[in-house]
Parts: C-alpha cells; structure tokens; sequence
C-alpha cells in the first residue's frame, strides 16, 4: 500500500473547523490520519514547514472550450492548468460546441478527463437544449451521467417560463440550477460597464441592472418552488444584497464570485484593453466593496475563476469586438490572496472555505474535507510565496489574462489528487 | 482674420506671439480629451496659417510632399474623407484610399493584420474612421505610422470638434461663452470631442436631448445637462444641432419625427427665443426639417459652410503636426 507523510504543515480544514500545525498521512488514494507528529515509514514524505495544507481546492466555474474549440483550451490542458492553480476540482461548464446538454457529451468529459489524469473534472450540463433558453434538456440523464449542476452560462434563461419550469423541474433532482443572470435585452451591445467610463471610452456600456433584474426575478421564482439555485459570478452592490435578502427567508440560495470583481474596476478598460473585458463587466469601486463585504459576511458562498480561455488573435480585436471572458486558474490562489486575505477581508481558514468545502456542499461532492477515509486530494500552499505571475508559464493554452507582472503574496506548490503528486512548483 | 492676402508660405504663417516656442509632439491624434489648451491652440493657430492656402490660384503646399496618406475608413463617410484627401493633396501628400464596409471581423481580417500590411507598403500617415471606439488606439499600438482619428464609434472625432471650434474662435472668444450640443448625444462622438476641447478652452457646454439620448455618468463630466431646449436656448451662444440617426427613430429612444423635431429642432420659431447673434452650427449631412429647419439651416446665423471650409485647413494642420511630431522622434 503506498503511502505518503505530509508533515509540519498549517493543517486549514474548515469541514472540520480544524486549524492546526499537524501531519497528514495518506493511505492509497484516501486520507488516513491527520494528528500532530505523526510516525509513519512512508513511502513519500513532504515536509512542509511554513506551508498551509488544506483540502484539495475546488474551482467550479471554468470553461474548458473542449468539444469544439480545442484551439483556445482542451479538458487536458485546461486540467493541467487547474492543477498548476492548486485546483484539485473543476466544473467546467456547458458552453461548448457542442453543448454539453446530454449524457453522451457528460460523459465525453469524464472519459477526456480520465485520459488527462490529472484534476477531476465535473461536468456541468445545460438546463436548456442547446443553451437556446427554450426547451429543457435531459437533466436527469444527464444526472445519471455525472452532470453536478446545470446552467446556460454564457447567457441566462430569458424566458420566465422557461426558467419557472427549469426550478421546477430540477427540484426533484436536489441538483442546483446556476445562472449568469443577465437580461439580453437590458444588456443590449454592451461591452463593459455602464456609466463615466463607457461614456469617455464610448463604447456601449451594459446597465447593471441586466444582472439584478434577472437575479430578482429568479428568487421570486426559487420562492414559489423551493428549487436550488445558485447566482453566477456576481458583480454589483444590488446582487449582493438581494441574495443576503434571500437567504435570510431561508431560500436555497447561493452565490459565487470571481478574482476579477474582487481586483478590478471598469476604469481598466481605460487602455481599450479585451483582456479587461468580461460578462459581466468590471463595476464601479462601490460594487468592490460590496463584494467584499459580502464575502466576508457570508453572502457569498465560494470563489471561481470563471476561467475563459480565447485565442490571441480573437483578443487583440478593438475592444468592442473581443469576446468576454479571461484565464485565471493558474494564478487564481493568489488573485484571491491579495484580493481577500492581504486586505484582511477574510482569513485563511475562511478563504479555503470558500475554495472547498463550500462548493462541495453546493454540488454534492464528497470533497473538499481532510475527514479521515476521504478522497486525497490535497493542496499545499505557500502564503508567503510572493511571486510574480508570468502568463507564459501557464499551464493553459490560452493567455488572455491581464494579470501578467502582477505580484501575487500567495501560490500552490503541491497540488496532490487521490494521493497522487499532479502538479509541484519548483 | 482673413488670410485672402496671406504670402505664399510652405509652413502655416506666424499669427500669434505665444506659438514661436511652441513644440507640438504628438505623433497621433486620437481624441481632445488629454490635450492641454496651449496644444488645442496651436493646431487651431496652425489651421489659421493654412487657410490661406484655399485661396490661392495654386492651392498646394509642399510640407508632406513624398509622404503616403491612407484614408482607412471603415464606415461610409463622404465629407470627412474628401476632406482629409484634398488637405492631405494640398500638403502634397499621396493619398491611398481604403474601404472596407462592415467590420474587420465579417471581413476575416483584423485591424491589426490591415494595419501590419499597409505598414509593408510603407505608408505613413493613417487616417482612421471606425465603428468600434478605441480603434484608433488599438492602432497605434500595432504600426509605426502616425494615426489620426477620423472618428472612432462613440469615442472622439477630434477633427470635427477642432473645426467646430475653430469656425467660433473665428468669430469671439471662447472663454465664457455658452454652447449648447443638441441631439443624440449618447451616440455622438462630436459631442464627446466638443466637450473636452471646449471645457478646456473655457467655454460652459450644455448637452440638450432627452434623457434616452444621454449617455450615464454625465455627473461626473463637465457638461450642463438640459431636457428643455426653450429653458436654455436665451442664454446660448452657439447652437451645435447633431444630425439625428434614422436608425433610431421609431426604436424606444424617441417615438417621432414630429416629437424629435417640436421638443428639439431647431425651428425659427424656436430660433426667436435665441440671441441675436447666435452661431448655429450642423457637422452635417442635414436632415432639413427634422433637427434643423431649412430657413434656419441657410439663414444668416448659419456656420455650416464656413465649417466646411474650416475642415480642411484644420485637417491640413493636423496632418502637418502628426508629420512633424514623427520626425522629431525618428531625427
């Protein structure tokens, strides 16, 4: 039986409220021991003094473009850079050509997930066929396949009914419906933020309340049909506080938030810059903070990436015709550092929190804890590691990412997925 | 000031005392926006020494005489484009006309791969008008020519501002004086550039238009904003009336052409309410009857030919500092 010692690190394990100097001891492919000083001839043995140890990090919003445009990012190279990332998990969403919106793609994913054999890879399917927002997919199907979650991301469900009949649905499932609220019409051609921005840049801008509207609407219906739900990569003051108003009334609400909203403002557009550019956009500083706010208080319920690889060429269009979106996974623990911990925001044990257990409970994972007898997938951090991000050394196959020559306080250096060392930082 | 008599000069002659010192060291033009009023002064003070230039029975001048212009224009223009050829010929300047409807995305080409393969042909001045804002400053970043905009969406076009201005300086001062923009100022990069050179040379500016033609954030602009044209219009000292998009009308940003034009034309009726001496200003093509009435358009308030012919010595000045900026640098 092959065995691996971890020893002296800062154990965080928040399933378990446990934050504590200690060993860990894999077993095969699952957790064996975690207890100070622990005595063991193992095979493997790390010593990770000044290291934090935490539950194998789960990132579940990515975009892996794999069927369709493996150009831009494969299941493969999109694994390759979770794992560099510290990532242990993905979900990587339905948006591909084509969409994942039935069993035989679902499993495509897990099978290309399995030949890379590196992080597990969740599928998340589409709520509609073809992400066309009209009729429902096969989620249960698709369930049966491994599908953790559905959404249309990339656009949200317009059609109230539709949307209705998808909770209503999916309630019978306890699987949660995600989605990227925004209001097409609303939203428009916008291409960034709306207001003194878009209008000095002038470039159209996307009203912020494409994103509220969409999200008040859909807790009404959450209301009316006690489904789950989930609120993709918030952005501005009023999402925050209608999910905080939700959860009060005792919905199954949830909510993530990426790097990006937490860093960044849309006076970065400034420069016409596509990397800059996203769905949704870049806020105003006032949204920051309120997205700060609401991670620390609990709103927020977990941290992704929304991880968007797009080819070079696609991004040095004028700004107005780039796609959305940019990549983050390799450099996101960092991002989220200097984001959340370096302003004392949150704390470690409440960052990896939100990096584990959190979108585990969301999903249904039986991840994201160091409980004895769980799965060995396991990420050691340096906190101090202070480094600066090269986007040529990411491990994806895309570099839209406006984060190059940033100096990040934080990054993985072992990233290990049932017991197994996927990814070391030397 | 006329310049009927101005010498033969193949540099713009010397009106004011304040520009012998001048440096102007910008090799693009992109938009007004970060130009300090002793720059926006010495390209209007430059046109003035071009204007002569018109009236000679040879109008050319030898400045950009073995340099490559190219009109790169992305959206249909007539006005703007003949005018930066003809200030482009006056300067002696070869002039390479490319167009391209649509985007460079429909097209298969970008902008950049556009920009890489003029700069192959070795050309040196690019005059750009583009759908998208911010494509000139995409420009500039991918070819070693100097980049002038010619309108960019609803960015900035420095140039029709720079004449707009320089057709009132040559009627009054600018410092103090009220001007209003009227129509669709959301979509307007004229109102854009206006407003940053005006507020810079110290005049109040007042965008006029309804609220659905607005674009947000005005708050944090130095700009007065009006929905009442009769509340202001006494006070004005100049009325800039933006050509009204037909796209728009009829879509949820106003019902009608009766509507537009009795809340926002500029009728004679309506002129009544203005000063006397009112300039009344278009960028053109006029909608006669719906932004502007005809007896106002061709009264005696009118600009708009004036600005016309302003245009192109504007365009001569910009055309010869964008050059002369590119061979400081590369000398």
């Amino acid at each position: 039986m092959s065995t691996l010692l971890i020893k002296g690190a800062r154990v965080i394990d928040p399933a378990n409220q446990a934050d504590q100097l200690a060993d860990v001891l894999v077993e095969q492919s699952r957790i064996a021991q975690v207890a100070p000083n622990l005595k063991h001839n193992a095979d493997t043995l790390i010593d990770a003094k000044g290291l934090i140890l935490t539950p194998g990090l789960i990132d579940m919003h990515v975009h892996l473009r794999e069927p369709g445009d493996e150009e831009e990012e494969t299941i493969a190279s999109g694994s390759a850079a979770a794992v560099a990332g510290g990532f242990t998990s993905i979900v990587c969403m339905p948006n591909t050509d084509p969409a994942i919106d039935n069993e035989a793609t679902v499993d495509f994913v897990y099978r290309q997930a399995a030949n890379a054999n590196l992080a597990n890879v969740f599928p998340c399917g589409a709520i509609t066929k073809g992400r066309q927002g009209k009729e429902l997919a096969e989620m249960g199907q698709m369930i049966r396949g491994g599908a953790v979650a559905f959404t249309d991301d990339g656009s949200g469900i317009q059609d109230p009914s539709v949307m209705l009949r998808a909770l209503q649905y999916a309630s019978m499932f306890d699987t949660p419906l995600c989605q990227h609220c925004q209001d097409n019409a609303l939203a428009g051609a916008g291409c960034m933020n709306s207001g003194y921005h878009a209008t000095v840049l002038g470039l159209p801008g996307i009203n912020r309340l494409a994103e509220e509207l969409m999200l008040y609407r859909d807790i009404q219906l959450v209301k009316q049909t006690k489904a789950r739900y989930h609120a993709q990569h918030l952005s501005t003051t009023g999402s925050v506080d209608l999910i905080r108003q939700a959860k009060k009334q005792g919905l199954h609400v949830t909510a993530e938030v990426t790097p990006h909203h937490l860093l960044l403002t849309d006076d970065a557009c400034s420069a016409y810059d596509p990397n800059f550019k996203m769905n949704p956009p870049l806020r105003a500083k006032d949204d920051l903070a309120a997205l700060q706010q609401a991670v620390a208080d609990g709103t927020i319920d977990c941290l992704v990436t929304d991880h968007a690889p797009h080819l070079r060429s696609e991004k040095e269009l004028e700004f107005l015709h780039a796609p959305f979106g940019i990549v983050a996974l390799d450099c996101a623990l960092g991002l989220f550092a200097k984001a959340l911990i370096e302003p004392a925001v949150i704390d470690w044990p409440q960052l990896i929190a939100m990096l584990t257990i959190n979108p585990a409970r969301i999903l249904n994972l039986n991840k994201g804890t160091l409980s004895p007898g769980a799965d060995a997938d396991i990420t050691l951090i340096d906190p101090k590691a202070n480094y600066t991000v090269d986007v040529n050394q990411f491990k994806s196959k895309s570099r839209n990412c406006p984060y190059h020559n940033w100096q990040l306080p934080a990054r993985a250096l072992y990233t290990i997925v049932a017991g197994n060392i996927k990814h070391k930082t030397l | 000031m006329s310049q009927k008599n101005a010498p033969a000069h193949a540099s713009p002659t010397k009106t004011r005392s304040n520009r012998q010192r001048f440096t102007w060291r910008h090799k693009h033009l992109i938009g007004l926006q970060n130009l300090a009023a002793d720059e926006l002064n010495h390209i209007l003070d430059t046109a003035e020494g071009f204007q002569g230039i018109s009236q000679r029975s040879i109008k050319k001048a030898p400045a950009l005489r073995g340099k490559v212009v190219v009109n790169l224009f992305f959206e249909d223009s007539t006005r703007t484009r003949n005018s930066f050829r003809l200030a482009a010929n006056r300067l002696s300047a070869d002039v390479l006309e490319f167009t391209s409807k649509g985007s460079s995305v429909s097209k298969g080409e970008t902008l950049r791969d556009t920009a890489r393969n003029l700069e192959a042909m070795g050309i040196d001045i690019i005059v750009i008008r583009h759908a998208a804002g911010g494509a000139p400053h995409l420009l500039t970043q991918c070819t070693n020519a100097c980049v002038v905009n010619a309108g960019d969406g609803y960015h900035e076009h420095p140039t029709q501002a720079l004449l707009d201005i320089f057709t009132i300086r040559e009627r009054r001062p600018l410092k103090g004086l009220n001007v209003a923009i009227v129509g669709d100022i959301g979509h307007s990069r004229v109102a854009r550039s206006n407003l940053w050179a005006l507020h810079t040379l110290g005049a109040n500016v007042y965008f006029v238009g309804p609220p659905t033609l607005m674009p947000s954030g005005l708050d944090k602009l130095p700009v007065n904003v009006c929905h009442n044209f009769d509340d202001i219009i006494g006070d004005m000292d100049v009325l800039n009336m933006l050509r009204v998009q037909f796209e728009r009308i009829g879509s949820p940003v106003f019902p009608s052409v009766p509507e537009y034009s009795r809340l926002f034309g500029l009728t004679s009726k309506r002129m009544k309410r203005a000063k006397k001496d009112v300039l009344v200003m278009h960028p053109g093509p006029i909608n006669r009857g719906l932004e502007i009435e005809s007896e106002v358009a061709d009264g005696p308030n009118s600009t708009i030919l004036r600005q016309v012919a302003n245009g192109l010595a504007v365009r001569m000045a910009v055309l010869f500092l964008v050059n002369q900026a590119a061979q400081a640098k590369t000398s």
